[in-house]
């Protein structure tokens, strides 16, 4: 794992790569796109660089910004699963970010590694609809299991109860 | 049948936990795994409990939501045969009301009195954590006063107390001791009681804003921390005689609840539930934010990882609260309390009166709110309950593209169907406790 002190001291100029993947430091904080198709294979390969404890996973919906900053090599998608894994040893993070295609929202899951994702995939789920392929249970987690949509993402109107004043005529 | 095609026929999968009849062999073992949150091997390793009791030596039945010890809406399907939990899953979502989808209606000013109302128990330190984050989006976080630094400082530590207090009240009343009920939410009281005096309410400050906070600690604040510091120190030795030395406490939480380091990180256990297992983590010392790093305090840590360990660490880290809470005092710089850049901060109150456009600025800033530069960012501190981050995309615009909230009750909660297995159902309650999950901030 030497190469990633190399990385905070390099200037942006040549690209840098983490296992076969860029590299970009963004507001001082080290970020990975990782394409779908290697998405487990590279996190293993971070877990295995102690990266041991999945703090946090969730999703954004890019359904209003389709152009955006992503390294060269990269091909935008609506959805991005984002992964931030954190080690305990090395006191530091890494955030993973993977394009998802709207025609396919799938991803496989990392509960075979990380099994603390668990709840998170639910939820990236239930608000995104983005489906982890081969998760044990699953099913909505926040929302009832009835429910229609996905909250979360942008083409998703936002409730409004229109506020009743008295003697308002109606 | 494939998930995508049931999903796509409108037959969502069920939430809750099935009987074993409804189950195959190979599923049950994934439930199992799954229910302990671990992989299907390391499940197919467990022999300790009956691979396979008859249905009618099992019941399923719900615990919940409303319950007195689920501490909000929490519902938990136990599995039980006789008193024994063989399997547990916790339901959740009965507080769901969307707080992020509307953070992403709301300025970056507005976001403050979202995110406060998450973990309604630490909320000066859900607004530290987003504050800290849009400041970083803006590059601003270098630039922000001393005074305001540490006045940040002085409000997260209180909080944390305050907190743990109230932990150490519902604690107390969840395993009989009913009295420590009163004296928590007694000693509680008294921290918000400052908290009113210097934001003007109990919970939901919104005090502590991207710049800087709302106003300045008001007079006589010092005096009032020295007062809240006597009064507090000595309640904390009372506990120890009403709980921590009494043989009835300490059978009641010791072995109860056991959770490994490594089954805690493997989970994404923070806080109290991790460091309960001898794993010195805390964020204000291993990442280091404000000016912790100038400080000196110890990093709680037990040994056993039971709920005993998770009490005692509560009740250590709300005394190394209160040590740091002294040298913030001592150190507390003076200056402005928050940062005087024209884009984050409104022009001061005297100037509306002789300025046309400190008018327009103001009217700017509170109706249209400020520009944030495109980007992403994940900031994490460490609150009460355990790593709480936010992860903020921003597309540019004067509300947050996506504003995310990594709750540390969310992520621990998968730790109780772990820490319940095979344990009593009387116990059961103790191991909700010793997690302290805020519902709000659980489902957001």
């Amino acid at each position: 794992m030497a190469d990633t002190t190399d990385v905070e001291q390099q200037s942006a100029p040549e690209p840098v790569t983490l296992h076969g993947c860029p590299l970009v430091v963004a507001f001082g904080q080290q970020v990975l796109f990782v394409p779908r198709d290697q998405y487990t294979k590279v996190v293993k390969a971070l877990l295995a660089d102690s990266y041991e404890m999945c703090a946090d996973l969730t999703a954004v919906d890019y359904l209003q910004v389709p152009q955006r900053n992503v390294p060269v090599g990269v091909v935008a998608e609506r959805f991005e699963v984002v992964v931030n894994l954190l080690s305990l040893k090395e006191r530091r993070r890494i955030r993973v970010r993977v394009q998802v295609p709207e025609s396919d929202p799938t991803i496989p899951t990392l509960f075979d590694m990380y099994p603390g994702s668990e709840a998170m995939e639910r939820e990236v789920y239930d608000m995104f609809g983005i489906v982890f392929t081969d998760h044990p249970d699953l099913s909505r987690i926040l929302m009832p299991e009835d429910w229609d949509g996905f909250p979360l993402r942008k083409d998703y109107e936002v409730g409004r109860i229109p506020v009743q004043f008295k003697g308002a005529p109606n | 049948m494939s998930i995508l095609e049931t999903i796509e026929q409108g037959n969502e999968p069920e939430q809750g936990l099935k009987p074993r009849s409804e189950l195959t062999a190979r599923e049950l073992l994934r439930e199992v795994g799954a229910v302990l949150r671990m992989s299907e091997a390391e499940a197919a390793k467990l022999g300790d409990l009956p691979v396979d009791p008859s249905e009618d030596q099992t019941m399923i039945i719900n615990m919940g939501p409303q319950h007195p010890s689920t501490h909000g809406v929490l519902r938990l399907m136990l599995e039980l045969q006789g008193e024994t939990v063989l399997r547990c899953k916790p339901i959740i979502g009965y507080l769901h009301t969307g707080m992020e989808k509307t953070g992403e209606q709301l300025t970056y000013l507005q976001g403050g009195t979202n995110v406060t109302r998450m973990d309604y128990l630490s909320p000066l330190n859900n607004e530290l954590v987003f504050s800290l984050a849009v400041e970083k989006l803006l590059g601003i976080e270098d630039d922000i006063p001393e005074r305001a630094v540490w006045m940040r400082m002085l409000l997260s530590e209180l909080n944390r107390m305050s907190s743990h207090l109230l932990f150490m009240a519902t604690n107390g009343m969840d395993l009989g001791a009913v009295s420590m009920m009163i004296y928590g939410w007694r000693e509680r009281e008294e921290v918000l009681r400052f908290f009113q005096k210097v934001t003007g309410l109990r919970m939901n400050h919104n005090f502590i804003r991207p710049g800087g906070l709302a106003a300045d600690l008001p007079d006589g604040w010092r005096d009032d921390v020295l007062g809240l510091l006597a009064q507090i120190e000595p309640r904390l030795d009372e506990y120890d005689v009403l709980m921590t030395g009494q043989p009835i406490w300490r059978d009641r939480l010791q072995g109860v609840g056991v959770i490994t380091a490594q089954e805690a990180i493997a989970l994404g256990a923070t806080g109290p539930i991790l460091r309960g297992t001898g794993v010195p983590w805390d964020l204000r010392r291993d990442q280091p934010y404000l000016r912790y790093p100038e400080l000196d305090f110890d990093v709680i840590v037990g040994s056993y990882g039971d709920a005993f360990d998770r009490y005692a660490i509560r009740l250590n880290e709300i005394r190394e609260s209160m040590k740091l809470v002294r040298q913030i005092l001592d150190r507390m710089p003076s200056g402005d309390y928050r940062i005087q850049n024209k884009k984050v901060t409104p022009p001061p109150r005297a100037r509306i009166d002789e300025s046309m456009e400190a008018l327009i600025h103001h009217f700017k800033i509170f109706t249209e709110g400020f520009k944030v530069p495109e980007g992403e960012v994940y900031v994490a501190i460490e609150s009460p309950r355990g790593e709480i981050g936010c992860y903020i995309a921003s597309d540019g615009s004067p509300t947050p593209y996506r504003m995310h909230v990594r709750a540390p009750s969310f992520v621990n909660i998968q730790c109780l169907p772990h820490m319940m297995r095979g344990g009593l159902v009387a116990d059961a309650v103790a191991v909700i406790s010793s997690v302290d999950p805020v519902l709000g901030e659980v489902d957001r």
